[in-house]
């Protein structure tokens, strides 16, 4: 099998199962399944960096600084930031999801219209 | 020649609306004095631009409105406009004379003149435009304001009904138009009037003619009630009556064939046009005037008259010749005459009888024999009878229509049916005047004449004795009196030579002048036969309203609306995210599909590359956990740790395709994540209601299909060659930057503002989670620290874990230092170090409890969000205050002992805001939650429900 088409199965994959779970009537699936879309997402914006393997973005002695010796750093500092943001937006589903539970004895995504 | 005044000209009408917002519905003399005072000059000022018209110049003025889309305010006042605005405002100027007789004191007489204002401006702006966008505006606001005439008493369900539906049907000739017009300037390349009207070879050359023409005759034919568009006129009639004379007589009605006299030059002259246009034409005349006849309100009969005169237009714009369409231009000068006299005479007779129902309106003419007069000299202008405006304008259309000159069966089938519109012409003009004024007596009762006919007050019969006595005075010396104005007209429609016409009487014995014969002794043979046969009056109403489908049409289209929100509107979420999911899967699907060379340009290049066994049996471990993370979602517990294992193949591929810095950021997020995951389950149902069936398979259907979508983008996208502005980044990032890391240097520094925005956010996330859950209290215990970190003060305390931690939390903030320092030059900087921190500070609580931790190191994380937010943003402004742009980085080396040389750029400081931010907003999501499992909290909650 080649690479580009375990990576590409790889990032569909993660999708899938992340809007399966997206399409769930419970918050705290639906917030899994969030994870793993950003997972997907993540990866793909890396990936459309090309694969690069063993050629870290770090510029080191008189290498000529070309894609053919380094690894794309661009969607690489796009992705940094969007991990760590999406911690934050998992928090921050979280907590309403707690206080959600809380006041209406469910965590169904309708809250208190739910059926 | 330029001349600001036509713009005033156009303005005043509007001043006028404004103006009268301020005028209290009570002050009717006032208001009509005001309406009057803006129209009178309105008309002076045509007066004064007239003259120049008349010398055979064009007045302009324009102002840039839109350049970049070759849209101007222009305006343009030709022949055409001006036989036009002297419509607009000379018959405007005698309905607002004739109004204030009209309106009862229970009517807001500012607000209907206001609204008339805008109707009048707006109609001027459409005859007055030299810009097909702005002719297109303008004729939208003729429909809005018609409508709110229509619907002026807003208590009646009828004019409700009537402006609602003459809105829907002339609102969306409007945009038909509109696309129309857009499809002429992307064929011509302008807007502007003048080119358009150059460019008949270019346009009707274009592949886009026959939609442009469909379009633009679709906006025509709704505006000028053609068939089939005409049903909304007689609705309209719902109007007051001075309305129906202004708009659905001279000026509303018309623009539709203003709009075809005007494109008449670009648009005409072809076979398409003829056969539609004539169609159209020669199908409303015959229904309009045959219909008329069996009507029993007198506006009823005065509106499908109005229908079967513009169908005679219309055929005359269709017959396609220039000698038509001066006859066509000549017949919208009479008939707007004939008409708005005629409907103020029923505006007359409807006031001073209570009625308007020719069952009970008989013998008027010893209560009003004025009255009686003025209407009868216009009906018999309608009907075409000799002396009268209407007979020159009908003898020049039996001219063309003997001389049509196309298929055989057509040069027979018109003059026919004109003659038959003719004799249906003149008998229901008799029937106007016969049953109105003659016929026995009026029928008196509280449904029918309520009041003792009379004479109307003397300035109500100045506007019909003004409008009269130009319909004789023209049908008697035509050359004289309306000559002049019909030539710069036509000739201006035409936008070529006039061809040789003469304005006379009496052309000598030939087939037209048969036609008119047979046209009058048979209509009125025809009525007398109807009356005494069938008895007019006993027919109840005619089949075949178009209301009734209309209404039909409009309550199935809401039902379907209604459906269709109902279905996609249901409030649940779930149903949400399907549509949204399922539209992303079908728009990129269908782009692919129909557009495969844009979507994928490019070679493909065969990948040669093959994954080695060992990344292949990861990457299938990764999917695998993803899968089970979906399937075992109901048990939340396991479901996350499946979850966590993908995040680690994740991390994995991050490691393996060269990117360390986002490969240690997944393993730390990763962690904190899960911990956050595990201590929200504290308070949470440990497992998720069963919903119907162990997988529901449309969700699963449409999850594989975005999957195999996702998979099938990266394929192709991978296959395909790259160009990247990499390059750019490399090269500078040492030199520019001051450090080897590229991703770092990157985060820091060539986008250092996107930075602080996402650090912003991280710690606005932790500051919601705060706020979310301060005040709150659990209602009952849920907690039950079945599960992993127990953040709550612990009773057993591992002495291990409690003497290691501390040890550990020290060692931990050393590292997090380290990597923060060489994270400019090596994998690190702020997110990482700022992370690891965090994992070491929840293992501290993890160990002693979250009181003893907080205790120890007397934290308040929202301030250090606060300072972290500071120094990132206090960088950015260093370097503004010195003359760079915002976040601009300056480096220097300097040489520590053991570290060596490190470069402290100003970037170092931003990503120091960075740390602290990370810490603050990760631990303070994360301490919160904590915070809920503490005993006090509960107990408190406790002593409360007590």
């Amino acid at each position: 099998m080649s690479l580009t088409l375990l990576v590409a199965m790889g990032v569909g994959v993660l999708m899938a199962c992340g809007i399966y779970l997206l399409l769930r009537t419970r918050l705290f699936d639906v917030v899994l399944g969030l994870t793993l879309i950003s997972y997907a997402v993540n990866l793909f914006i890396f990936f459309m960096g090309r694969l690069t393997v063993g050629k870290p973005p770090i510029i080191a002695g008189s290498l000529p600084k070309t894609l053919a010796h380094y690894a794309d750093p661009l969607p690489q500092a796009l992705v940094l930031t969007a991990i760590v943001i999406s911690f934050g937006m998992t928090a921050v589903l979280l907590a309403i999801g707690v206080r959600a539970y809380a006041e209406n004895g469910h965590d169904h995504v309708d809250g208190d219209q739910a059926p | 020649m330029l001349s600001p005044v036509i713009a005033l000209m156009l303005a005043l009408p509007f001043f006028g609306a404004l103006a009268l917002l301020f005028v209290s519905s009570d002050r009717r003399r006032l208001s009509g004095w005001l309406a009057g005072g803006f129209t009178f000059g309105g008309c002076m000022l045509l007066m004064w631009a007239a003259g120049t018209v008349f010398d055979g110049d064009v007045v302009r003025w324009r102002v840039e409105w839109l350049p970049s889309l070759g849209v101007n305010f222009g305006l343009r006042l030709d022949g055409l406009a001006l036989l036009f605005s002297l419509l607009i405002l000379g018959i405007g100027l005698l309905v607002v004379l004739y109004s204030p007789y009209y309106l009862s004191p229970a009517d807001s007489s500012p607000r209907f003149f206001s609204y008339l204002l805008v109707f009048m401006g707006a109609m001027l702006g459409v005859v007055l435009a030299d810009n097909l966008i702005l002719l297109a505006v303008f004729w939208e606001l003729t429909s809005l304001s018609s409508f709110l005439l229509i619907g002026f008493w807003r208590h009646r369900e009828d004019a409700r009904q009537g402006a609602r539906m003459a809105l829907a049907v002339t609102g969306l000739g409007g945009l038909a138009l509109l696309a129309g017009v857009l499809l002429i300037g992307k064929a011509v390349g302008s807007y502007d009037l003048d080119i358009v009207l150059a460019s008949k070879v270019v346009l009707q050359k274009s592949p886009l003619f026959a939609p442009i023409l469909l379009l633009v005759l679709l906006g025509a034919f709704t505006k000028s009630a053609q068939f089939p568009f005409h049903f909304w006129l007689p609705h309209a009639m719902a109007a007051p009556t001075p309305v129906s004379a202004y708009l659905h007589s001279a000026t509303m009605v018309k623009a539709g064939v203003f709009l075809l006299a005007r494109l008449y030059p670009v648009l005409g002259d072809n076979d398409l046009w003829f056969w539609i246009v004539s169609t159209a034409g020669i199908a409303t005349l015959l229904m309009g005037a045959t219909v008329a006849i069996f009507q029993h309100d007198l506006k009823g009969l005065l509106a499908y008259s109005t229908i079967s005169h513009l169908g005679l237009i219309t055929l005359l714009f269709g017959l396609d010749t220039p000698l038509a369409v001066v006859a066509g231009v000549f017949h919208i000068i009479n008939h707007a005459v004939f008409k708005a006299s005629l409907f103020m005479a029923a505006g007359i007779i409807d006031h001073e009888t209570g009625s308007r129902d020719m069952r009970h309106l008989n013998g008027l003419w010893k209560y009003m024999p004025i009255t009686a007069t003025l209407a009868m000299v216009a009906s018999a202008a309608m009907a075409g009878v000799p002396l009268l405006n209407g007979f020159l304008s009908k003898e020049m259309f039996f001219v063309e229509a003997v001389a049509v000159d196309s298929h055989r069966l057509i040069e027979i089938a018109t003059p026919i049916a004109s003659t038959i519109a003719g004799i249906a012409a003149v008998a229901y003009s008799m029937r106007f005047i016969h049953d109105v004024f003659f016929n026995g007596e009026p029928v008196f009762g509280p449904n029918a004449v309520s009041k003792t006919p009379h004479e109307p007050p003397r300035f109500m019969r100045v506007p019909v004795e003004v409008l009269v006595v130009l319909c004789v005075v023209v049908g008697v010396f035509p050359q004289f009196t309306v000559g002049p104005l019909l030539a710069v007209s036509a000739q201006a429609t035409l936008n070529a030579p006039l061809p040789a016409y003469t304005l006379a009487i009496w052309h000598g014995f030939n087939l037209p002048l048969l036609m008119s014969v047979i046209a009058l002794a048979g209509g009125v043979g025809l009525y007398f036969a109807l009356q005494k046969k069938l008895n007019l009056h006993t027919i109840v109403k005619l089949p075949g309203d178009a209301k009734l489908l209309f209404d039909v049409f409009i309550e199935n289209l809401t039902a379907l609306a209604a459906a269709v929100t109902r279905w996609t509107q249901n409030g649940r979420l779930q149903r949400y995210l399907w549509l949204i999911v399922a539209t992303c899967v079908l728009v990129v699907s269908a782009a692919f599909a129909l557009f495969p060379s844009t979507a994928m340009p490019g070679r493909v290049l065969v990948s040669s590359e093959f994954a080695n066994p060992t990344v292949i049996v990861i990457a299938l471990i990764g999917m695998a956990c993803a899968v089970f993370t979906a399937i075992n979602h109901q048990q939340r517990m396991t479901s996350l740790l499946f979850l966590g294992m993908t995040g680690l193949v994740v991390a994995f591929a991050f490691v393996y395709f060269s990117a360390p810095d986002l490969a240690l950021t997944q393993l730390l997020v990763e962690v904190v994540t899960i911990i956050l995951m595990m201590l929200a389950l504290n308070f949470l149902p440990k497992t998720s209601k069963a919903e119907a069936g162990a997988v529901r398979w449309p969700d699963a259907a449409l999850a594989g299909l975005a999957g195999v979508g996702i998979t099938w983008i990266v394929y192709q996208v991978l296959q395909r060659p790259f160009n990247s502005i990499a390059p750019y980044f490399l090269q500078t990032t040492v030199s520019k930057g001051g450090g080897a890391n590229a991703v770092n240097v990157i985060i820091v520094d060539y986008r250092g503002f996107d930075t602080l925005g996402e650090i912003a956010v991280l710690g606005m996330a932790g500051l919601i989670v705060a706020l979310l859950l301060r005040d709150f209290r659990l209602p009952n215990t849920p907690f039950d620290g079945q599960f992993g970190v127990k953040l709550a003060e612990s009773a057993r305390i591992s002495l291990l874990l409690n003497t290691v931690t501390s040890l550990l939390l020290p060692m931990a903030l050393i590292v997090s230092i380290y990597f923060y320092l060489r994270g400019h030059n090596q994998p690190g900087g702020g997110f990482i170090a700022g992370l690891v921190f965090a994992v070491a500070l929840i293992l501290q609580y993890v160990a002693v409890g979250q009181r003893a931790a907080e205790a120890r190191a007397r934290l308040r994380y929202p301030i250090w969000i606060g300072w972290g937010l500071l120094f990132a943003g206090v960088t950015g402004l260093g370097s503004a205050l010195v003359g760079f742009p915002f976040l601009t980085s300056t480096f220097k080396y300097f040489s520590f002992p053991l570290i060596g040389a490190v470069p402290i750029a100003s970037a170092m400081f931003f990503d120091l805001g960075v740390f602290l931010t990370v810490i603050g907003g990760t631990m303070l999501a994360l301490a919160t939650l904590g915070r809920l499992g503490q005993r006090d909290v509960i107990a408190s909650t406790k002593e409360e429900a007590v």
